[in-house]
């Protein structure tokens, strides 16, 4: 029962693409949205469940990504070979990176993954014989599964949908874990959490681990989707749409944050008939959102429909 | 060696001198309401933006320049007005996101009415070189150095002797104990967004006849600004200034002795390492956290 929202969310990806199989918004607009859920399911980890901001995310999305670009295209070695080996660096890198990071906090450690998301940027964009420079890599081979190549929209849509359903499973489970409660017990007050025992540098360290492998992961997935990778993918503003993500749904909420990620990655698509003034419009949402549900769009609808049915409940009663 | 250095160190002041003024912006309105204003380089890009296109309707410049300054602060005060006053207990994320919206928002104007087109201010007063030894100078380099030094004296002068100044300053430390000696807490926070926007502009006027302007040149500025806000301890008006030159010096010897494509990375990593080895600025005290 515990995962009775998952269940039903899987259930809907799944009859999606069989209802509509040759829909632009469901093979293609699908995907982006997978790959969104997939970082935005990470990010909360990090910031929704333990409170730590993080202005830099898209760098290890952008790290997962270059690591499959290179390690195929410079190297020849094996996608899932490449995959693996990013993921592990990423990993090692994140670790090293995070007891420092972690030590700030507030507006310090929002200006720290802010500065270091643009560094790694930066790299990106200089070092050309290893990255193409600002004109990127393509020729990136395409993945197969179990001996099937992933060369359609609809088979893409798969293989995302599903990485999409295991991180959130994964994000549900580590939030009900005994270090997801830890987590919880950091975010409400570190200081107590300490006096309670928990190691929080370790747990904090822990998470912010597990969340850049997850977008690593899914940046080796979106370097093969797309066969090309630049820089621009992985700049500042996709970082702080990412965080947007997060917010906008509702923090520390795993399905605010798929929430979030669906009404983002649709609300460009929607924007385009706007033409010039996309980007307004766009910036006026996001402030109007943020002033008038400061809690989240997901989790403010969630506690209205759950007190109207509360209330309904008792007055059959 | 020993000129370059020289030359460096003018082009690195003139620059931090801009960062300086972004700093001291971003530390008033910290200050006054716990905003970490992000969108602080649209206000330099739009003082920089509204005077040129003055300028080219044939507005007398002085009268552009003040024109421009004077937009800018109207926007700020709508800022406040608009977007931070309705979201008054939101969380630091919260807070963060509205001021990024609204910087996308203003940043998605000005693409409306300039386009993507780069545009430049005439220098104040002429472009002949002045030579200092073996090094030269650009009047317009002196006009930011000297535009920057007074509005810092100026804005030291506002909060150290002017009632409207120490009002703020008390909203900063406690906004119930200020609203009850009787200070209209809200038009003080009026009154910092529209400094800071004015000092924003002041920036962006002074360094557009040197970098030129366009309606995305904001975005770098902005967070240059806040290195330097952060480099000299959240919070310190001073320490903004200090920070925002220390950052262009380091920076601009950086990418002159280093690497110029890294230079906007120089910055970043410089305030990486601070912040892992003092991780309240250079200038911030260290605060106890109360539980």
């Amino acid at each position: 029962m515990r995962l009775a929202g998952f269940y039903l969310f899987a259930l809907f990806t799944g009859i999606l693409p069989v209802l509509f199989p040759d829909s632009y918004y469901v093979t293609v607009v699908g995907v982006t949205i997978c790959t969104n859920v997939i970082l935005a399911v990470s990010l909360n980890l990090l910031m929704g469940y333990a409170g730590q901001i993080s202005l830099g995310h898209a760098a290890f999305f952008g790290l997962g990504a270059y690591a499959s670009a290179i390690l195929t295209t410079r190297y020849g070695l094996d996608p899932w070979v490449a995959m693996f080996i990013g993921a592990v660096l990423v990993g090692i890198f994140s670790l090293v990176l995070s007891r420092p990071i972690l030590r700030l906090k507030g507006h310090y450690l929002a200006m720290a993954t802010l500065g270091f998301g643009i560094i790694i940027h930066i790299f990106f964009v200089q070092m050309d014989n290893l990255t193409g420079g600002p004109d990127g890599m393509s020729g990136i081979p395409v993945l197969s599964l179990f001996g099937i190549p992933i060369d359609s929209d609809l088979k893409w849509y798969v293989v995302m949908a599903s990485a999409m359903l295991f991180s959130i499973w994964l994000s549900l489970n580590v939030a009900d874990s005994r270090e997801g409660r830890a987590l919880a017990a950091v975010h409400g007050s570190e200081a107590a959490a300490q006096t309670m025992g928990i190691d929080t540098a370790r747990v904090k360290s822990h998470v912010f681990v597990l969340s850049a492998v997850m977008a690593a992961i899914a940046g080796s997935l979106f370097a093969h989707q797309q066969s090309f990778v630049s820089p621009e993918s992985f700049s500042f503003f996709f970082s702080i749409e990412l965080v947007t993500m997060v917010v906008l749904g509702g923090l520390a909420s795993t399905f605010g944050a798929v929430f979030g990620a669906i009404i983002l990655s649709i609300l460009p698509e929607i924007l385009l008939v706007f033409e010039d003034f996309e980007v307004v419009i766009y910036g006026a949402i996001l402030m109007a959102m943020m002033i008038f549900l400061p809690q989240g769009l997901f989790v403010t609808l969630s506690r209205r429909l759950h007190c109207m049915f509360a209330s309904r409940f008792q007055r059959t009663k | 060696m020993l000129d370059q250095l020289l030359q460096f160190l003018i082009s690195g002041i003139t620059v931090g001198s801009i960062y300086a003024l972004v700093g001291l912006g971003f530390a008033i309105i910290y200050n006054a309401s716990d905003v970490v204003n992000f969108a602080q380089g649209e206000f330099v890009m739009i003082g920089a933006m509204s005077t040129v296109f003055l300028v080219g309707k044939e507005v007398p410049y002085p009268l552009a320049i003040l024109c421009g300054v004077m937009i800018t602060i109207l926007i700020g005060f709508a800022l406040e007005k608009f977007a931070i006053e309705p979201a008054k207990d939101a969380s630091v994320v919260t807070t963060i996101i509205i001021t990024i919206g609204a910087s996308i928002f203003l940043r998605g104007a000005a693409l409306l009415i300039w386009g993507k087109d780069i545009y430049g201010l005439p220098p104040f007063s002429g472009d002949r070189p002045i030579s200092i030894g073996p090094a030269t100078i650009l009047p317009q380099n002196l006009w930011v150095i000297g535009g920057t030094l007074l509005s810092v004296i100026a804005v030291k002068f506002f909060f150290d002797h002017t009632l409207t100044g120490k009002a703020i300053l008390a909203c900063s430390f406690n906004k119930k104990a200020a609203y009850l000696v009787g200070i209209n807490v809200r038009k003080m926070l009026l009154i910092a967004y529209g400094l800071s926007a004015a000092l924003g502009a002041v920036a962006g006027i002074l360094i557009a006849p040197i970098t030129y302007t366009s309606y995305d040149a904001g975005v770098m500025l902005g967070l240059k600004g806040f290195c330097a806000a952060i480099l000299g301890g959240m919070g310190s008006s001073m320490g903004a200034v200090a920070g925002g030159l220390l950052l262009g010096v380091l920076e601009t010897l950086g990418a002159g002795f280093i690497s110029s494509g890294y230079k906007d990375a120089i910055a970043f990593v410089i305030i990486l390492l601070v912040l892992f080895f003092r991780p309240s600025g250079i200038l911030g005290t260290q605060e106890a956290d109360r539980v």
